[in-house]
């Protein structure tokens, strides 16, 4: 009787954690893979249209994004309400295109230049007039490879 | 000695406990600063800029389909109102005409879509219509690629899908939106 109990008493009855560390990090390298940085904080408001035939967007150094909404909350007494453009992190005009884009291109290998895509990240309530701008901009500028965001379509 | 050495190994021993609690710091660090992949969207490929106009008295009227969406975001498409839902189909049975009725297109090498849209349209309804024209054609090309090959366009050769693309060439044009609506 007295062996049974002093070896209950002495077996400790903690978990080891000695894995923790490693599942946290698994969860942590999953994080690190499937997400992305935040390169840009935004100033318009997008909400991306839903579509059907998508092409997912493949080398993130070949893209560069242009972001097209209203102007959020707190920049509106600066930018007003009607929609603008947002290149990089800040708000431009259509006649900042090209220099946007060549600044994109200068950083990417020369041999992948013709596959720059430029992502238009618009939001649904836009009227098409300033998207048509930015559309033959980019016709002008020679940038033709283009992909309307959006976000797969729920049946 | 042989036991002294035996305690210095499990005092060397370096605390693991707090090894979890770091993990977790950067497990949150990077749940904050980044964002979910959701990079996906409609490949487009526009066309280069020219000064002039094109000439499109060169195509003849029933090669062409023309789609119109005005600034109340509705559409007319040939000259009549349709509904979205009914435009795939619509885009389908022109491009091939099975039938051969002599107002679709001759033949499904011939046919264009042409879309023009106002700038007051809304970029959503712009968006679905473009991904309706793509759709249709997207289909068109799975069977015709199912009828060559027996497989769908995306799982066939660079060289199979150019025989499929040179009976069903994506011929989509845009033309420069009208500037009745409101911006």
């Amino acid at each position: 009787m007295s062996k049974f109990s002093k070896k209950r008493g002495k077996a400790s009855p903690e978990i080891s954690t000695a894995s923790l560390p490693d599942i946290i990090f698994m969860l942590l390298f999953f994080f690190m893979v499937v997400t992305v940085l935040r390169d840009a904080s935004l100033k318009v408001k997008v909400q991306t249209p839903q579509a059907s035939e998508l092409v997912k967007l493949e080398k993130k150094s070949l893209v560069n994004y242009i972001y097209i909404g209203v102007p959020t909350e707190e920049h509106r007494e600066l930018a007003g309400t009607k929609p603008r453009i947002q290149l990089g992190d800040k708000f431009s005009t259509t006649g900042d295109i090209p220099l946007f884009l060549e600044n994109h291109r200068v950083k990417v290998d020369e041999r992948q230049r013709g596959l720059i895509t430029s992502s238009l990240r618009v939001d649904k309530d836009v009227t098409m007039g300033i998207v048509s701008d930015v559309k033959t901009a980019l016709r002008k500028a020679g940038q033709f490879k283009v992909n309307y965001s959006a976000k797969p379509k729920q049946t | 000695m042989a036991k002294k050495s035996a305690k210095d190994r499990i005092s060397n021993e370096i605390n693991a406990g707090s090894m979890a609690d770091i993990a977790f710091l950067l497990l949150i660090f990077f749940l904050v600063t980044t964002t979910i992949v959701e990079d996906k969207g409609v490949l487009v490929r526009l066309p280069p800029w020219s000064e002039e106009p094109p000439d499109v008295l060169k195509f003849k009227t029933r090669n062409v389909y023309s789609i119109l969406v005005n600034a109340n975001n509705d559409l007319l498409v040939r000259g009549e109102p349709k509904k979205l839902e009914d435009l795939k189909e619509g885009i389908k049975e022109f491009i091939m005409n099975p039938e051969r009725r002599d107002d679709l297109a001759e033949t499904s090498v011939d046919a264009i879509v042409s879309m023009k849209n106002d700038r007051g349209t809304k970029y959503g309804v712009y968006l679905e219509v473009y991904n309706e024209v793509k759709a249709a054609y997207n289909e068109l090309k799975d069977e015709e690629a199912n009828r060559k090959f027996g497989k769908d366009y995306e799982y066939l050769t660079k060289e199979q899908q150019r025989t499929v693309r040179e009976v069903i060439p994506e011929k989509l044009s845009e033309a420069e939106p009208t500037s009745f609506g409101e911006e």
